[in-house]
């Protein structure tokens, strides 16, 4: 009976140990005070799997800007940033997942998960939930149109300014614009619709400029270019513009090797330019050329401050610091620039608290950095400036061209600005066809209510 | 007027491209033979057994050195999944261990970006890649260098399997599983060998394809580079995966130049896959592959 007795009343004590400790450790929630005001940055990131390299670089770089501005400045204007992230291995369906599990935090800023498949899938989402999806080099060329994508922001570049960029960048090497005809232009691209979406815009400036073109599709992943660089030779291309991805890039540059086409006369695009494509390729990429939005290398006063402030408090993002302004990093510190000003343009607006996704958009919607604004922030020859307006998300992003020199990339152009004017009336076409099909009623100044 | 010469090119280029498939291809058969399970986790040793070789020369490893390490590892890698993975599944059906080295590879891939990162290398293994000019034709010097080592791991292993202990042993148990066991013959051990000699070929193929692609994760996709192949040759013959390669090379990259134009290019993926469909409905062993003869 004493043994009975003895067990229940140890029984009743561990209950009552297990209820105070639950008690104890909600407590703290139920009575702390209200908690500052905190702006949240989801991250749909990538660090394993086929991309991670990509990822840990991008992600990299804006996790350090965020935390620059936190440890520097306190946050913006007070308001602490956060941010937490989710695995996708860059597949669609975690990132839709990620995107289900983080968007009821509270005060989401913005989405940017540097992914054309993900931001594909999260369109009627966030449009849904008002809240901007930002795909800083990359996304729906159309989404450039504000007045149909009131959410979606392809910042500083969509892919119809990449291949404007690319053409006028052969035109000045070869003297102007009057040289290309009689030129031959080869497009080796991705078998993806990514890879395919610049070849109407290829077309259209071949046409307007004369040259000839030959547009080559690598099927994916592209670990295999022999018959695509044989044909490439037997074409005697003038130019290859390499429009690919991933492991295709660093093959192209070896297969052009072996069938002995010149790489100076190889021109990367925004996703073909990173150190991950051409360290795989040893000598054969050097004097390759790719474009770029933003020049490499921690040389930039943006760049130190990161690197004595936030790595040097410990809070550093990258494993590897020699990957420290690396192209796919200083992507990621612009991507944290345009994010944060966004956040500031809104707060002088909605003030200084956490903001709403919608708030945050209209900060977007008035991103203009001009290049004074751009030296200001530290980042002078990083990147050159962004006007994004209501109607134009993209906010006309100069472009510039840098050469691999085998251990690092040299920037070999000024900034070069695309044909936006000839590129706008495609745009608004397809973006014009999508309202159409979605039932969105097209606005008509940056005052008309948005969303769905 | 055709060019024949540029035929020629393609052809040799083809053909040399499917050395490297067959390289992929002889891992396979490899297991195949020996246990009827086809190892998808083929392409994910591939991956391990070159970033493990390329970070530690990264590390300040000598080339000679970092070569017997990871020979060294990838021999340990094939004892471990004897152990672990095949051995508690012996007499389970093929879907199963199918399954299972499904999920090693996923295993694999994973523990070599654990260990090793996620970063993209760079490997030299000192051959050059300018190319012969022989008549106007061009010719990998690296792709007839990697003809060169995988003629002399096809000789190495024929003449392993012909006259060595183990080597009749591998055949005993390729050719009858119950009838080994009864003559003595200890399977885990013929296995552990035979894993270990897999990751050894995983060694030598990651090393090419390393040089070729860069060491990065999308070199366990060359497993999809090896499947045609296998079909084409048969799953149980080196011969075989040395001839479906050839075969397989030369007709993607023919069919690239020439067929797809007709289609907006980029079938060359597919094309292969075509070949050995059409392949395995009049022959299903393939070309070289054991034809299974069942008393019933």
């Amino acid at each position: 009976m004493t043994t009975f007795r003895q067990a229940k009343l140890a029984r009743r004590l561990t209950m009552g140990a297990v209820l105070a400790l639950g008690l104890a450790t909600s407590l703290p929630a139920l009575t702390s005070p209200a908690r500052a005001d905190e702006q949240f940055f989801p991250l749909q990131s990538y660090r394993v799997g086929p991309y991670a390299a990509g990822g840990t670089g991008f992600f990299g770089g804006f996790i350090d800007y965020l935390n620059l501005v936190n440890i520097r400045d306190g946050g913006v204007n007070g308001v602490k940033l956060t941010w937490d992230e989710g695995e996708t291995q860059y597949e669609v369906e975690r990132g839709v997942e990620v995107y289900e599990r983080l968007k009821s935090r509270p005060g989401v800023a913005a989405w940017n998960p540097l992914s054309v498949g993900i931001a594909y899938a999260m369109i009627d989402r966030i449009s849904k939930d008002k809240v901007p999806l930002i795909t800083i080099n990359h996304g729906r060329t159309d989404s450039t149109d504000g007045r149909v994508f009131p959410y979606v922001f392809p910042l500083l570049l969509n892919p119809y300014s990449e291949t404007s960029g690319i053409v006028n960048y052969i035109a000045a090497r070869e003297g102007g614009p009057e040289k290309l005809k009689g030129k031959k232009l080869v497009v080796l691209y991705h078998g993806s619709p990514y890879g395919k979406e610049t070849i109407p815009i290829y077309k259209l400036l071949a046409d307007k400029y004369g040259f000839e073109l030959e547009q080559i599709e690598v099927p994916h992943p592209g670990n295999e270019q022999q018959s695509q660089w044989l044909s490439i030779r037997r074409a005697k291309a003038d130019y290859v513009v390499l429009r690919g991805w991933g492991v295709m890039n660093p093959v192209a540059l070896k297969t052009a090797q072996k069938v002995g086409f010149p790489v100076d006369h190889i021109i990367g695009n925004v996703w073909s330019n990173s150190e991950e494509d051409v360290i795989p390729a040893g000598d054969a990429a050097k004097g390759y050329v790719a474009i770029t939005t933003q020049a490499s290398g921690a040389e930039y006063p943006v760049l130190q401050e990161v690197i004595k402030t936030v790595y040097g408090a410990g809070k550093g993002n990258l494993d590897d610091k020699k990957r420290i302004g690396s192209v796919y990093h200083n992507l990621g510190i612009v991507n944290g620039i345009l994010n944060v000003e966004a956040v500031r343009i809104a707060q002088e607006k909605f003030g200084k608290r956490t903001l709403t996704g919608d708030e945050v958009r209209w900060g977007f919607e008035h991103l203009q950095l001009d290049p004074a604004r751009v030296e200001a922030l530290g980042a002078k020859g990083l990147f050159h400036s962004i006007n994004v307006t209501w109607d134009n998300h993209e906010g006309n992003g100069r472009v510039t061209f840098q050469q691999w020199d085998g251990a690092k990339w040299k920037v070999v152009s000024d900034w070069i600005s695309p044909d936006w004017a000839a590129l706008r009336p495609i745009i608004e076409k397809s973006s014009t066809a999508y309202a159409q099909e979605h039932g969105i009623k097209i606005r008509t100044s940056g005052d008309d209510p948005v969303g769905q | 007027m055709f060019d024949y010469q540029f035929l020629i090119e393609v052809l040799v280029g083809g053909l040399l491209s499917g050395v490297m498939y067959s390289l992929v291809a002889i891992g396979f058969v490899l297991i195949y033979k020996t246990s009827g399970v086809l190892n998808f986790a083929q392409g994910a040793m591939l991956l391990f057994a070159a970033l493990t070789f390329v970070s530690l020369v990264e590390r300040g490893t000598p080339f000679a050195l970092a070569l017997l390490a990871t020979l060294a590892i990838m021999v340990l890698l094939g004892i471990t999944i004897e152990r672990t993975v095949l051995r508690p599944l012996i007499n389970q059906p093929p879907i199963t261990l199918f399954m299972a080295t499904l999920g090693l590879s996923y295993v694999i891939e994973g523990a070599a970006q654990l260990l090793w990162g996620t970063q993209v290398h760079g490997l030299e293994i000192g051959v050059s890649d300018i190319p012969f000019d022989i008549g106007g034709v061009f010719i990998s010097r690296f792709d007839l260098f990697a003809a060169g080592v995988a003629g002399s791991l096809v000789a190495l292993f024929t003449l392993f399997f012909r006259y060595t202990r183990t080597g009749l042993a591998f055949r005993a148990v390729a050719d009858d599983q119950f009838a080994a066991l009864a003559v003595g013959l200890r399977l885990p051990r013929v296995w552990a060998a035979v894993w270990t000699a897999a990751g050894i070929v995983a060694l030598v193929a990651g090393l090419l394809w390393g040089a070729r692609l860069g060491v990065q994760f999308s070199l366990s996709l060359v497993v999809l580079k090896a499947l045609p192949v296998l079909v084409l040759g048969g799953f149980d013959s080196i011969t075989g995966a040395i001839v479906g390669g050839l075969l397989i090379g030369a007709i993607e990259k023919l069919a690239e130049v020439y067929v797809g134009p007709f289609f907006g290019g980029g079938i060359e993926a597919w094309a292969a896959y075509v070949v050995a469909l059409a392949l395995l409905l009049v022959r299903p062993s393939g070309l070289f592959g054991q034809k299974l003869v069942e008393r019933v």
